[in-house]
């Protein structure tokens, strides 16, 4: 872990949800698995509420659908590749 | 104690209470806040367990998409939010594992349960369910896995769910009796398909009914016997075995044409949801598939079915039939058919809004899908394609043109099928009965639906029970109906069936006949006796009586 100080800003980007489903069901399984790979802590930020990236129940209370935008918010040793995959992950519309 | 029969037969068993009454707990103040948290760490283990369990021995009996459900409650398990919040509180106001745990499932459950979309409040239930699982096994509990004795018994529930009766072990149960619903409800339907006899709608009274009481009831007449008098108890067996006794007589019927006493014939074909449902269709001599509800390839899942998944299914029906006629209907949901993946929205008037054709014709991708699937299957059997809720005739257009878009794409792609399926439309809404000579020119047959034929015809919700006895498949407007479509259909030559709840009516059969219908097609278990009724009717005599019953006004 690094100090506190020694790093001043985290790593987080902006997406948009741009599957059918949405944030919901099987997509937000797969969001929830793959933010678990990483040690960091990852945050989802919409409207100015948090919700824990790691935890199904928090990410399926966001009830985000098709078309909503919201910050991924990553801190901790590998928080640019967490950050990076999970974008990818948005992007490529969850297969469907 | 009455309910609606629902699924005909005599049952006689005992009851098997389905998800027991909520365990109370308290609040605790522990001194050994390790030992507290080590407890939640092995119910936590014990459940992981038990969760595992269930999904392999669905994914045996059952199938992989059914047991999808198990491994999202494995995932609930492993959240970080529910179980370490548990482990704060307890840490922090040093409580019982219980009772941390049940108020932070709780504040979940009612951040779901106020969400506006029935995915969303399906998902308490899930929380509520692994939680609970894991309440139960802190305290030492039975876990609420319902467990049904060798010798069987009569499942006695507030409602089943479709994930419900997945886990159960369906060849022992000798009944159901449900609190709500009627009998077009899920564990209605799926009583009458595996033939269990089965009371649905008992109101409260059902909550005098204790785990082991003697039951015995009559599902086609509706009345439950709690613990009978021993000469009750005689009589429910006597009459069971008479039901068993008609039951043989009906098999006569296998292979016998459905033919009046004087020899004017109608097909007789079945309704199925799933292939699984072919089983019962071939035993009870089915002449063909009257409807095909694609809709279940659907549901319980969190994507659409693929081209590919929608072909297998179909192509299967198809072939079991060996060249009998297989009306396949396409995607007809909303309604009070949910599909949570496809966000429907939350409408006020479910019934009269974004639901069947009209979602296929606004997510065009999703029909177009279906549509090759269906054309592609055609190959395989005798196939005809049904649009369900058209309302007038730019819907049935605009859907015939995407069929033949579909069609041209697939020739381009030299995929082989019969050029010559036969196309079709339900008759359900009232628009479409009255306009039935317009469309008969248009398609290849009619299939009258009537449940909604009636609630749109009466505006009668056939779900609200407060108003169930306004809900009335002999209401004289809605024989009236029918009888325009069966005389417009047939002025331009074409084929009016009926795949309702009506067409398996024993009281209505006979008035059907006597309008004129083609082929009624109906659940399996009923088609034989349907053919037996059907044998002992008069044409000339059932034409007069239909005639007086478009006339009866009370």
């Amino acid at each position: 872990m690094l100090e506190k100080g020694v790093r001043a800003i985290m790593k987080q980007l902006e997406v948009v949800l741009k599957n059918k489903t949405g944030l919901h069901a099987r997509p937000a399984s797969q969001f929830v698995q793959e933010a678990s790979k990483y040690k960091s802590d990852i945050k989802l930020i919409r409207e100015k509420n948090e919700y824990n990236a790691k935890s199904i129940v928090s990410i399926l209370s966001m009830g985000a659908g098709k078309g909503i935008r919201f910050i991924i918010q990553a801190e901790g040793e590998d928080e640019a590749e967490a950050v990076e995959a999970l974008k990818i992950l948005v992007e490529s519309g969850f297969g469907e | 104690m009455k309910g609606i029969g629902v699924s005909p037969g005599i049952a006689v068993g005992k009851a098997i209470l389905h998800k027991n009454k909520e365990t109370e707990i308290y609040k605790k103040e522990i001194k050994d806040i390790e030992k507290e948290i080590e407890k939640l760490k092995n119910a936590l283990s014990e459940s992981k367990d038990q969760i595992k369990e269930l999904y392999e021995k669905t994914k045996n009996e059952v199938g992989e998409d059914e047991a999808e459900i198990f491994r999202a409650h494995m995932m609930i398990l492993d959240d970080p939010e529910i179980f370490g919040k548990a482990e704060k509180k307890i840490y922090e106001m040093k409580v019982n594992a219980e009772w941390a745990l049940k108020e932070v499932s709780n504040m979940f459950v009612e951040i779901f349960r106020n969400m506006d979309n029935e995915y969303m409040r399906e998902r308490a239930a899930d929380i509520i369910d692994v939680t609970g699982r894991v309440i139960n096994n802190l305290m030492g509990s039975k876990s609420g896995n319902l467990f049904i004795p060798e010798e069987g018994g009569i499942i006695v529930a507030k409602d089943l769910t479709p994930s419900d009766t997945a886990q159960m072990d369906k060849e022992k149960i000798l009944g159901l009796i449900t609190e709500e619903g009627g009998k077009t409800s899920h564990s209605a339907i799926m009583a009458r398909s595996l033939e269990i006899p089965a009371v649905v709608g008992t109101g409260k009274e059902i909550e005098s009914i204790r785990s082991g009481d003697i039951l015995a009831f009559d599902g086609d007449e509706g009345t439950i016997h709690i613990n009978p008098a021993q000469e009750t108890l005689r009589s429910c067996m006597d009459k069971k075995e008479d039901y068993e006794t008609l039951k043989n007589k009906l098999k006569s019927f296998i292979g016998k044409k459905s033919r009046t006493k004087d020899g004017y014939e109608v097909e007789i074909s079945a309704n199925i949801g799933t292939p699984d449902d072919m089983d019962s269709v071939l035993k009870h001599d089915a002449e063909g598939i009257g409807l095909y509800r694609t809709e279940f390839l659907y549901m319980d899942r969190d994507t659409l079915p693929t081209e590919d998944e929608q072909f297998e299914a179909y192509k299967k029906v198809a072939e079991k039939m060996e060249g009998k006629p297989v009306i396949i209907r396409t995607l007809d949901v909303g309604g009070d058919k949910d599909l949570p993946y496809l966000n429907l929205p939350n409408e006020e008037n479910p019934f009269l809004g974004y639901r069947a054709i009209r979602i296929c014709l606004d997510q065009t991708d999703i029909f177009k899908t279906q549509l090759r699937a269906i054309v592609r299957a055609s190959a395989y059997g005798d196939i005809k394609l049904m649009f369900p809720m058209i309302s007038g005739m730019e819907e049935l257009k605009k859907a015939k043109k995407i069929l033949k878009t579909v069609k041209e794409e697939l020739v381009n792609e030299h995929i082989y099928f019969n050029e010559n399926m036969k196309v079709g439309m339900m008759i359900e809404i009232p628009s479409a009965a009255i306009m039935s000579d317009i469309f008969a020119k248009e398609v290849d047959f009619f299939s009258i639906g009537t449940n909604d034929l009636i609630q749109y015809t009466t505006a009668v919700d056939r779900g609200n029970k407060d108003i169930a006895h306004l809900y009335n498949k002999f209401h004289p407007a809605v024989l009236r109906l029918i009888k325009i479509v069966v005389e417009n259909g047939h002025k331009e030559g074409i084929q009016v069936g009926m795949c309702g709840e009506s067409a398996g009516d024993p009281d209505m059969i006979p008035l059907l006949i006597g309008m004129g219908l083609d082929e009624l097609s109906m659940s399996p278990v009923t088609i034989l006796k349907a053919r037996q009724i059907i044998s002992e009717l008069k044409m000339k005599e059932m034409e007069k009586k239909a005639q007086q019953a478009a006339n009866c006004f009370m």
